[in-house]
């Protein structure tokens, strides 16, 4: 059995309650021990941790489009994995808005059996609430959770109706299946394509105004009410949905919540400059104000949000080189998450690095019911190694998503990934800021 | 000048001025027997059409054609677009052939600023979605600032779909650029959210829009709009901001009224108020030609010359 020592970095685990500097023994796919200067036994590789390095409980993406089966053109689960380890996840959770959609066993088989092929970063699937997400018929529910299914959604889309959304909070309660919304009331929505608001309304573009996310959230919040059932809110973007889900956990629905980096980074100014229409700025919930921004920040420092999550919207470049309102919604994420996080979050002063791994890991792993979110020992070894103060330029043409629609190039930022161990294994070492993991061989 | 004409943004006031007193010697061009000077000869001009247009297009056509300029028209309807190619590839492949300038009139906001990414061909933006039509704003002003000689201090109101006007927001930008005092009024379901930000007083109340104006420029209603329920009915609509002679009362006694087409006569307007004295409806179209003459002179020659 492979035996590695993580010597000397930051341990930052929330779920033990652990803050300081930390030894942790990797043995096999496990973590055997985590303590202050652990023996080196023999045999034991030892790897030297860069003083002011984070070690932390792998990172967890609960909200991302691997694309397969279906959109191969955009990414694959292959190319969607190595994002993933790239940007410091070691897991990800994939919506089903596939062709087909992830709506039976087959399906979910198919991604698992496509990412134990590519062997870097976890997947767990999300099954569609309704089959084919067409808003009328419960999707096989047993089946997917049996299948491996971690969550269900009919991302891209609210759940239809009332009615279809109380009956799969009650039955996917009954398999411990949180119901993960997308909320927008689509008369509301109608045909807008920005955010409702000045910069729409000066560059003659549709408008979504944010009461049609609010109003969905505070619908689902009623019926997780009445049902007792679970519901996440995906990413959040309204300050009028935070009001609702702070109003919804204070009476004690089980109601909790995600925001984007692009929604905590960027405003609908973006829209105009510093390049006009530009549709690498054009996702759904859109970006929008500065008041919604700061709502999202404020929500991150307070423990009103949940999680971070990205929403990896991979498109290729020929959809994205069209008329704005023609555009396909959506941005990748997956590997500009952790700088942007620290850049506009710790440094900036709003959060702890600890409060981020409970944002980025521990509490996606508690809401998914999924292993991972803590460095406790026996836990597998998905451990993420973090560089707070590494200097990084995003480039999109180095990124190793097939897609490169992401509105941050070029941008320099503070704090990056060193290194990305999943089960034990070195699935990703920055160059950048390489600490002499031995890497294995991508895939196996 | 810049590269493209994508808005009226685009524009000093010293250019705007210059355009403006540019229209003055093009106007007289059109008034000679033969309309025609070999300014822009050997220059190719591509009229990319993929809305429907009447006055836009010929305005366009006949101003390239009074300067000289080789020029071609295509419309979406007979254009590859209808075998499923993306602007962007039709805009590449007409770029390959070298044209000087592309006129693009385009459905979707935002489709000349695509165009000006892709194509080293300057760009003259025809009227873009519910964002710019910068040119029918210029010959506005052109048409106002004839009637007024001057534009700083008026008050102009402008009447009708706000949301969906491109005319709305070239004029607004122009006319409040150059010191008019500019009302918008209309239904309260077709007000584009945050347009104070523009610098404009905001009204519901015609009547109030609409003493003491200056200019009132009435908008296009469109019958479909009823189906989103804007409005609901074209009744009620002409009854609560159809301009009608009752209606000019309050306005300046030398008011002008001005429609950039096409009217629904009964609908936004009276037709006694459209065929009446005060309207400029017809002139405005006239003046569309100098102005575009003057437009595209600049952009192509002028612009080296000086």
């Amino acid at each position: 059995m492979s035996k590695t020592l993580l010597k000397g970095g930051r341990v930052v685990d929330p779920a033990n309650g652990r803050d300081a500097v930390f030894d942790v023994l990797i043995e096999g796919d496990r973590i055997a021990r985590v303590g202050r200067d652990l023996p080196v036994d023999r045999g034991v590789a030892v790897v030297e941790v860069p003083s002011g390095f984070v070690v932390c409980p792998g990172l967890i993406d609960m909200h991302v489009h691997l694309r397969e089966p279906g959109h191969e053109h955009k990414e694959t689960v292959a190319t969607g994995v190595a994002a993933a380890v790239a940007g410091g996840f070691t897991a990800v959770a994939c919506m089903p808005n596939t062709s087909p959609v992830n709506d039976n066993a087959g399906v979910t088989e198919y991604i698992l059996k496509k990412a134990a092929k590519a062997g870097l970063a976890r997947v767990y699937p999300i099954g569609a609430v309704s089959r084919g997400q067409k808003g009328e018929q419960l999707a096989d529910i047993a089946e997917l959770k049996q299948a491996g299914c971690v969550a269900l959604t009919d991302d891209g889309h609210t759940v239809a109706t009332a009615m279809l959304m109380r009956r799969a909070l009650e039955y996917g309660g009954m398999f411990d299946l949180p119901v993960i919304e997308h909320c927008e009331e689509p008369t509301l929505r109608a045909d807008g394509v920005a955010h409702e608001g000045f910069q729409a309304s000066a560059l003659g573009l549709r408008g979504i105004p944010g009461e049609a996310e609010s109003i969905m959230a505070l619908r689902d919040i009623a019926l997780a009410e009445l049902t007792r059932g679970v519901v996440h809110i995906a990413h959040m973007s309204a300050r009028q949905t935070l009001d609702a889900v702070r109003w919804g956990k204070s009476r004690g629905a089980r109601v909790t919540c995600e925001v984007t980096p692009h929604h905590f980074v960027l405003t609908d100014e973006m829209l105009a400059a510093p390049v006009a229409y530009d549709t690498n700025v054009k996702m759904n919930p859109p970006l929008r104000e500065a008041a919604d921004r700061d709502a999202m920040i404020a929500g991150i420092a307070d423990g009103s949000v949940d999680v971070i999550a990205t929403d990896h919207a991979p498109h290729h470049y020929d959809e994205k080189r069209v008329e704005f309102d023609r555009a396909p919604f959506g941005i990748t994420g997956l590997e500009t998450a952790v700088s942007l996080c620290f850049d506009r979050l710790v440094h900036a002063g709003v959060i702890s690095i600890a409060r981020l791994v409970e944002l980025l890991s521990m509490n996606p792993a508690r809401i998914l019911r999924v292993s991972g979110g803590s460095l406790s020992e026996g836990a597998p070894a998905d451990i993420s190694v973090l560089a707070p103060d590494l200097r990084v330029t995003v480039s999109a043409a180095r990124m190793r998503s097939k897609s490169t629609n992401t509105p941050f190039d070029g941008w320099h930022l503070r704090g990056g990934v060193a290194a990305t161990i999943v089960g034990g294994r070195t699935v990703y070492q920055n160059d950048d800021a390489a600490i002499g993991l031995l890497m294995e061989r991508e895939g196996r | 000048m810049k590269k493209d004409l994508l808005g009226i943004g685009d524009l000093t006031p010293d250019e705007i001025y210059r355009i403006l007193d540019t229209t003055e010697a093009m106007r007289e061009i059109g008034q000679r027997p033969i309309k025609k000077v070999p300014t822009l000869r050997g220059k190719t001009i591509v009229n990319m059409f993929y809305e429907p247009s009447t006055r836009t297009r010929t305005s366009f056509e006949i101003a390239e054609k009074r300067l000289s300029a080789d020029t071609l028209s295509i419309a979406a309807s007979t254009s590859s677009a209808q075998k499923g190619e993306t602007l962007a590839d039709t805009a590449l492949n007409i770029e390959a052939m070298a044209p000087d300038m592309i006129v693009l009139r385009h459905a979707s906001s935002g489709a000349g600023h695509l165009l000006s990414r892709l194509c080293k061909s300057r760009i003259i933006n025809a009227g873009d979605g519910m964002h710019e039509h910068p040119t029918q704003a210029l010959l506005d002003a052109f048409t106002i600032r004839e009637h007024k000689k001057r534009l700083e201090g008026l008050k102009v109101t402008i009447v009708g779909d706000l949301l969906h006007s491109r005319v709305l927001r070239s004029n607004v930008l122009l006319l409040t650029t150059l010191g008019a005092e500019v009302w918008v009024c209309g239904p309260a379901t077709l007000l584009p959210p945050g347009i104070e930000r523009l610098g404009v007083h905001v009204s519901t109340d015609i009547d109030e829009a609409v003493a003491d104006a200056d200019v009132i420029m009435m908008l296009r209603i469109q019958q479909e709009r009823m189906h989103g329920a804007f409005f609901p009915s074209t009744r009620e609509y002409f009854n609560t901001f159809g301009m009608t002679r009752a209606r000019l009362k309050h306005a300046k006694p030398d008011v002008i009224i001005m429609h950039p087409g096409p009217m629904n006569r009964g609908v936004e307007i009276a037709s006694d108020v459209a065929d009446g004295p005060y309207s400029v409806i017809l002139e405005q179209v006239a003046n569309g030609v100098a102005v575009r003459m003057a437009v595209l002179y600049l952009l192509a020659g002028g612009a080296e010359g000086d």
